[in-house]
């Protein structure tokens, strides 16, 4: 399970732009790195990113080798309804993974 | 990339070279001649002509180590409404994946601002592009210097 | 007898010891003022360590949080059934620490492990295995800015010398000791890194080398690597005993697990 990491303001006011902060655990594998006895490590990047806020999906991102591992991102998005904002990614091997914070909208 | 080669270095170091005293060393303009020939950004590009000075690519000038270097893309005072921005893309000029990252809004987003750290196998550009709903497109370009470690690390 | 003269005031001079007069006060000794090495890295690296959103290491202190929680194996309790996160505030500034029940110098791992053999009916986790880093990340960062202070009177003081001894021999292909570089050089530039004190404050840290989260131990081994010395595999005593002395030499400085560093 890939850990990650979700920050978002405490309470934003409605209509108003709010930061989102995301950190997720995942070695972002390049491809070109080989192992101890000289195999080759397989690509593994986050190609698909979704954040979906409510029903919408604010941001799409595809992450490749040239993001760093464990990668971060920092975005804005607007405050509309209070409720669930969730980052969400399939990685180059196909695991997904889901992390989302509670947005309160005054 | 060396300083003789990379035209950015020069203007930058010529530039430092003019400062006296300490200040703060401003963000030299980019222009077309500064943006590398990659053949992915040039296939995106499909001939658009790439404007500056609207949108801001901030990274340090020198990296520690080229694993992780902060890099954050902004447009202050960005358009709204259709002729906001669609998209950014970040591309490397000596990676041996030149797209870096791709970010893509459906309405463009309150403010366009996105932090991340980008990985970079060595001294080089690296050029931002967003794409307006129009489909013009706005870019800048920097230079990094990466240094390697002091030590190797076999643990 | 010239040339005896000679051959004599060359082996003094190799027989002489290392520390110069802007280091440490005797071989081994603390360096004044003990710096962190956090001045020395850059600052976009400093702010990284700074910021919990953005500090890598938190993605593994989290992790640690959740072991902490968890029943381990079939029957055993979670490390939160005996003991409350916030209690652990300060024991990894003490540590490494001399143990009676164990005979030896334990460190933080150390102590995981032995609990989890003797209390929570399930086997250790193996040096340098990210749930063992991780648990110990989430155990030092209860201990942030906390001043580390350990003991090496007593049962602890021939580890300690040991240690001491080991900082300063020259050793490996390049011929360095410990000191050599972080007391005489500190504060020196190595490429285009500041060479620092070398204290163990930040650890466990993320290192942007290791693309990862990684204990002292893993950053010493690293270190001898660097200078082309024979490598202990982590949990090795000559390990441990040496996070003992610089334990000792950065005393009062504050913890920074998780830290940032190059």
């Amino acid at each position: 399970m890939a850990f990650a990491r979700i920050v978002v303001p405490p309470r934003v006011a409605r209509g108003e732009a709010f930061e989102v902060r995301v950190s997720i655990r995942h070695p972002m594998e390049t491809g070109f790195r080989v192992d101890d006895v000289g195999k080759s490590i397989p690509r593994n990047t986050l190609r698909e990113v979704v954040v979906r806020y409510g029903d919408a999906i604010v941001l799409r991102a595809s992450l490749g080798s040239g993001i760093a591992a464990n990668p971060y991102l920092r975005f804005f998005v607007t405050a509309r309804e209070s409720g669930p904002l969730a980052v969400e990614w399939v990685d180059d091997a196909g695991e997904p993974g889901t992390v989302r914070a509670d947005v309160n909208v005054a | 990339m060396s300083a003789i080669t990379d035209p950015m270095r020069r203007r930058w170091i010529a530039a430092a070279g003019a400062l006296v005293g300490g200040h703060a060393l401003a963000q030299v303009m980019p222009t077309a001649e500064d943006v590398p020939g990659i053949r992915a950004l040039d296939e995106y590009r499909a001939g658009r002509p790439l404007k500056f000075g609207r949108l801001k690519l901030v990274v340090p000038r020198i990296a520690d180590n080229g694993n992780a270097v902060s890099m954050r893309v902004v447009m202050e005072n960005a358009p709204a409404g259709d002729a906001g921005v669609r998209s950014i893309r970040l591309f490397s000029e000596t990676n041996p994946v030149p797209l870096m990252a791709r970010f893509d809004f459906a309405v463009p987003p309150p403010r366009v601002e996105i932090e991340s750290r980008i990985r970079l196998a060595g001294t080089q550009r690296v050029v931002a592009i967003a794409e307006l709903g129009d489909g013009a497109l706005e870019a800048d370009v920097v230079s990094i210097i990466v240094t390697l470690a002091a030590c190797l690390d076999g643990s | 007898m010239t040339r005896i003269v000679a051959v004599a005031a060359f082996a003094a001079a190799l027989a002489a010891p290392l520390a110069s007069p802007c280091a440490a006060a005797e071989p081994g000794g603390r360096p004044d003022p003990a710096r962190s090495g956090l001045g020395d890295v850059a600052p976009s690296i400093a702010a990284l360590q700074a910021d919990d959103a953005a500090n890598p290491g938190m993605l593994w202190v989290d992790r640690g949080a959740a072991l902490w929680s968890a029943s381990v194996g079939s029957n055993g309790p979670a490390c939160s059934t005996c003991h409350a996160a916030a209690a652990m505030k300060g024991v990894a500034a003490r540590l490494p620490a001399w143990s009676g029940a164990a005979g030896r110098v334990v460190d933080l791992e150390d102590r995981i492990d032995a609990c989890r053999t003797s209390r929570q009916h399930a086997p250790p986790l193996a040096r340098g295995s990210e749930d063992l880093v991780a648990l110990t990340a989430f155990v030092a960062a209860q201990s942030r800015g906390v001043p580390i202070h350990v003991s090496v009177d007593g049962p602890a003081k021939p580890a300690f010398e040991r240690a001491r001894a080991f900082y300063t021999t020259r050793r490996g292909q390049m011929n360095l000791a410990c000191t050599s570089c972080h007391d005489d050089l500190a504060g020196k530039r190595l490429l285009n890194e500041t060479i620092s004190q070398g204290h163990p404050n930040a650890f466990p840290a993320y290192r942007l080398e290791w693309q990862a989260m990684g204990s002292l131990q893993r950053r010493l081994r690293a270190c001898l690597f660097g200078i082309r010395a024979t490598m202990p595999e982590e949990g090795a005593a000559v390990l441990t005993e040496l996070e003992l002395y610089l334990a000792w030499r950065a005393d009062g400085l504050p913890v920074e697990a998780p830290g940032v560093r190059r």
